[in-house]
């Protein structure tokens, strides 16, 4: 992956001013995008943007990158078109909720399930922003908006639950304004082959202030959500003393030095366990009966759509006699007229 | 073996084979049209059938018919009725009894027509020859079921691949009806069932039999003698609309130097486009069978910006879906092929059916001022030729060209002349032509209007589009009002010019008649042969413009059109391209004959309007 050795983020914006409201998470995300760009030492003319519609999807302009701004929902299938024509690109899809999960719906499930290695980074601010304030497919159930004056008789998609049941290999959540996190967990899903989903929660500061203030606030941030890493134990809190553990079937956050659990009843998290049943507890997770997980919740190494049409493409034309538009029209009953 | 029966010299002949959709009725239609095609006739097929794969069996609904029309003389379509009906029950019969010249064969297998099967079919007697008024005709009573157990009894087979044996049976009787030899099929059989000797046994014996038949009952049936057709020299296969676009598309890329990509979702009639390209792995093409139609024309979109040639295929509900998609490649201004295998609609309509009825759509199926260019295909064949254009336009003026081809087109066979590629113009992508630093998105050639394409991957040429309206130096977004008419003005002015680059407007048959006939796409080869029979039979003339290129219209057409006294526009829709031909040119009188049944116009009923028009 390294095409170059020195990379600043900066190279990686463009000369367009940006256009979302002072104080969107948005602004937080594309920093972070750009600095992991800059990491991966990837040049810019390799990487391809695209986009649907919404606040989000304005990102490829931002970017000094190939970028494609296209229709409401469809994004990921755009993405997948670029993404087999020249698997050579790095694609980043740039989506939100109403995009990816309403109106893209059926092309984020299957995207998802064919594994193509596309970098998906789903905006999630609970909230149809662009069209001023309407409830999206995660707004919480009995959530008022202009167009649920009286509440949501709606339950929620969970984007991990989503994801992982449409069978996701790499699923990572982060927060917009944790800038740091946001930027490693982009790299490990640029890093990734495979579809990877990143989720980031992020504030709509006009429309759905301080929907995940709860979770994302400097007092109660620690306590509140648990940053997993691959072969680590799953602690969490202030003080580093909060931990997960199984009790039955279910996931259960306990205090180390309390009724007898010490650091070695804490769950190891493992990220590329292929079992899928974990790491849907884990994405499921909430306030407040658990911590929100962030980072890498998922991520296991599997064969991959745009590599393998690469590869049938090869092995049929290794065997085939046909290697010619010639042979091809030759082949089969053909009859000579003299 | 000695003819003692009298032999009919003719220099065409329609055959029609029907039976249930599980009879084989589609490969017996094709073996017989492939031996009468290396014979040396020129023949036009037409498939059938119904939309459900295993109707109720024995019903009219279930009924799968095949019809090959082959002559001694140049042949343009599947032929109106049939000389020659095999009906392998009475459902079939029933079927296409109306579709059987007066005084024409008839073969059924009487051992079909049993009561239950009488019934099912709906008849109400057990005497379905007095009942349908078939008394004129030439009955063959074959007990081709019985038959074919007596002669395959000995082998060891299970009942059911006796009775899948019965339409070998029917094609040897009408081989021997033609006079054909049996080697093509014999040949076909082996290496079909090269695996299963006792099958390919098995049917080489019924074909045998069958046509050993013929020799038996010669004393009291006719048989026909069609002499060879006088066909350029060349290389010949047998080619159906839909193989042929297939075809076309991989010959334009390979002109283009650019990989193929299609991203599709099955649906008929264009299936087989998305099959034929997915099995083309060997020549490198890229499908990708999307999650739904927005999906295929989708991805096609993303492989387009990726920089290769993209093509999405459809038929007349997924066009529909495909309309905002195509409205992102028309302000994109990415190049992109939407083949539309128009079916019977609206909606679900008449999926196997055919019908000329989303020319509208194609043309101004979208929100906004969205042109396109729309072209057409008026053969099986001619589809090759239209598709390897659709994708050179496409590449060359950055423009989606939306492909029009019908179920009749897209299932219909006819003998194609393997061409050399090398009389293919070659098809130039528009790369850009300055340095990075100077380039923009929608710099455009002054003289075609054209932007050119920077691939992703290539240094010093990033750039971003999308669906806003752009800046028309910068390509930028732009909410300028101004820029904006400046930008619909020119999108739509690109198009037009795209008449310097497609050929003029032909007329055919009587160029010098008062009466000029308008078709366009599919109709052809009816509009056609109803024009020169009516001169070869009747001295009457009749002049033919057919039109391929629909948006832009070639340059000459209102110069074309204003040279005659009558016009007559013949479609299979209630009037949409004459429509549009007043709309664009609307100091002409136009009439109009429609039909909208879900299948092709008949010569009779062209010949017979003409004749009216003439007289009025």
């Amino acid at each position: 992956m390294s095409e170059q050795c020195e990379l600043k983020y900066t190279d990686f914006k463009s000369k367009l001013s940006v256009r979302w409201c002072p104080g969107c998470g948005d602004h937080a995300i594309l920093n972070s995008v750009q600095k992991a760009m800059a990491n991966l030492k990837v040049e810019p003319h390799n990487v391809a943007v695209i986009s649907g519609i919404g606040c989000s999807s304005r990102f490829p302009y931002y970017m000094n990158t190939y970028g494609f701004h296209t229709i409401h929902g469809r994004a990921s299938a755009i993405a997948s078109g670029v993404k087999v024509a020249n698997p050579k690109l790095h694609v980043w899809q740039i989506t939100g909720d109403g995009d990816a999960l309403a109106i893209g719906g059926n092309h984020f499930i299957h995207l998802i399930r064919r594994n193509i290695d596309i970098n998906v980074i789903l905006f999630n601010n609970q909230i149809y922003g662009l069209t001023k304030g309407q409830y999206s497919p995660t707004s919480k159930r009995g959530f008022i908006s202009k167009s649920s004056p009286f509440g949501t008789i709606e339950d929620p998609f969970r984007p991990g639950e989503l994801a992982l049941g449409a069978r996701s290999q790499f699923f990572a959540r982060t927060i917009d304004k944790e800038l740091k996190l946001s930027t490693a967990v982009m790299e490990e899903a640029a890093n990734h082959h495979g579809t990877s989903i990143v989720e980031v929660l992020q504030n709509c500061v006009i429309y759905n202030d301080k929907t995940h203030e709860a979770i994302t606030d400097k007092q109660h941030k620690l306590d509140r959500t648990i940053v997993l890493k691959h072969g680590e134990r799953m602690i969490f809190g202030a003080n580093h003393d909060k931990g997960l553990i199984m009790v039955g079937l279910d996931l259960k956050a306990v205090t180390i030095g309390e009724g007898g659990i010490t650091e070695k009843d804490i769950l190891i998290h493992d990220a590329k366990s292929h079992h899928v049943s974990m790491h849907r507890k884990l994405a499921n997770m909430d306030y407040p009966e658990l911590p929100v997980a962030l980072g890498v919740i998922r991520s296991v190494d599997q064969s991959y759509y745009d590599e393998e049409i690469e590869q049938q493409l090869t092995d049929v034309q290794s065997k085939t006699n046909i290697t010619t538009f010639e042979e091809l029209v030759n082949d089969g009953d053909v009859w000579e007229v003299e | 073996m000695g003819r003692s029966s009298k032999v009919i010299e003719r220099d065409e002949v329609v055959v029609r084979f029907s039976g249930d959709s599980g009879d084989g009725m589609q490969l017996t239609g094709t073996l017989f049209s492939n031996t009468s095609a290396v014979f040396g006739n020129d023949i036009s097929t037409f498939p059938d059938y119904p939309a459900e794969i295993r109707a109720p069996q024995g019903t009219i609904g279930g009924v799968s018919g095949f019809q090959v029309h082959f002559g001694h003389t140049e042949v343009y379509t599947p032929g109106d009725y049939a000389d020659v009906l095999v009906a392998m029950n009475p459902a079939a019969l029933k079927a296409n009894a109306k579709w059987v010249k007066p005084g024409g064969t008839i073969i059924m297998d009487v051992d079909s027509f049993d009561e239950r099967n009488l019934g099912k079919a709906g008849y109400l007697t057990n005497d379905p020859i007095t009942e349908d008024k078939l008394g004129d005709f030439n009955i063959i009573k074959a007990p081709i079921t019985m038959l074919t157990k007596e002669s395959l009894k000995d082998m060891g087979l299970d009942n059911k691949s006796i009775l899948r044996s019965k339409n070998m049976y029917a094609l040897g009787l009408v081989y021997w009806l033609f006079d054909r030899p049996l080697v093509h099929t014999s040949d076909f059989i082996k290496k079909k069932f090269a695996k299963n000797p006792l099958i390919v046994e098995a049917n080489l014996k019924v074909l045998k039999e069958g046509y050993n038949y013929g020799v038996i009952i010669q004393a009291v049936t006719p048989s026909y003698h069609i002499n060879p057709a006088s066909i350029k020299k060349g290389r010949y296969r047998n080619l159906n609309g839909n193989t042929a676009v297939a075809w076309g598309l991989i010959a334009a890329a390979q002109k283009a130097n650019l990989e193929l990509f299609l991203g599709s979702y099955p649906i008929t009639p264009a299936t087989e486009i998305l099959q034929e390209l997915s099995a083309r792995k060997d020549l490198g093409v890229k499908v990708f069978q999307a999650e739904d139609e927005i999906a295929g024309i989708c991805t096609a979109i993303g492989a387009s910006f990726a920089g290769d040639m993209a093509v999405t295929s459809t038929s007349g509900p997924g066009l529909a879906l495909k309309g905002e998609a195509i409205g992102l490649a028309v302000i994109a201004e990415l190049p992109l092929v939407i083949v539309n295998v128009q079916r019977g609609g609206p909606s679900t309509g008449l999926p196997t059916k055919t019908e000329q009825s989303d020319l509208m759509q194609a043309l101004y199926g979208r929100n906004g001022e969205s042109p396109c260019v729309v072209i057409a295909a008026s053969s099986p064949i001619n589809c090759f030729e239209y598709a390897f254009y659709a994708a050179k336009i496409a590449v060359e003026h950055m423009t989606p060209v939306i492909l029009l081809t019908d179920g009749f087109l897209a299932n219909g066979t006819q003998p194609w002349r393997i061409p050399d590629l090398a009389d293919y113009p070659e098809i130039k992508p528009n790369k850009p032509k300055v340095s990075g630093e100077d380039w923009l998105p929608y710099m455009r050639d002054p003289e075609t209007l054209v932007r050119s394409w920077a691939k992703p991957g290539t240094p010093k040429y990033m750039h971003q589009i999308g669906g806003l309206e752009k800046d028309e130096k910068t390509g930028g977004v732009s909410y300028d009002a101004e820029n904006h008419q400046k930008m619909i003005e020119t999108r739509a002015e690109k198009i037009k010019k795209i008449e310097d680059h497609i050929p003029e407007q032909d007329v055919l048959g009587s160029p010098d008649s008062d009466v000029l006939v308008i078709g366009w796409g599919g109709t052809f080869g009816h509009l056609f042969t109803a024009v020169e029979e009516l001169y070869s039979e009747e001295g009457v003339k009749v002049a033919l413009a057919h039109f391929n290129y629909v948006n832009p219209l070639p340059k000459n057409t209102h110069e074309l059109l204003k040279s005659y006294k009558k016009i007559l526009v013949c479609e299979l829709n209630l009037g949409q391209f004459a429509n549009y031909l007043r709309m664009n040119f609307p100091d002409i009188q136009y009439q109009q004959f429609n039909k909208v049944q879900g299948l092709p116009f008949t010569v009779v009923e062209l010949k017979d309007k003409f004749k009216t028009l003439l007289e009025d």
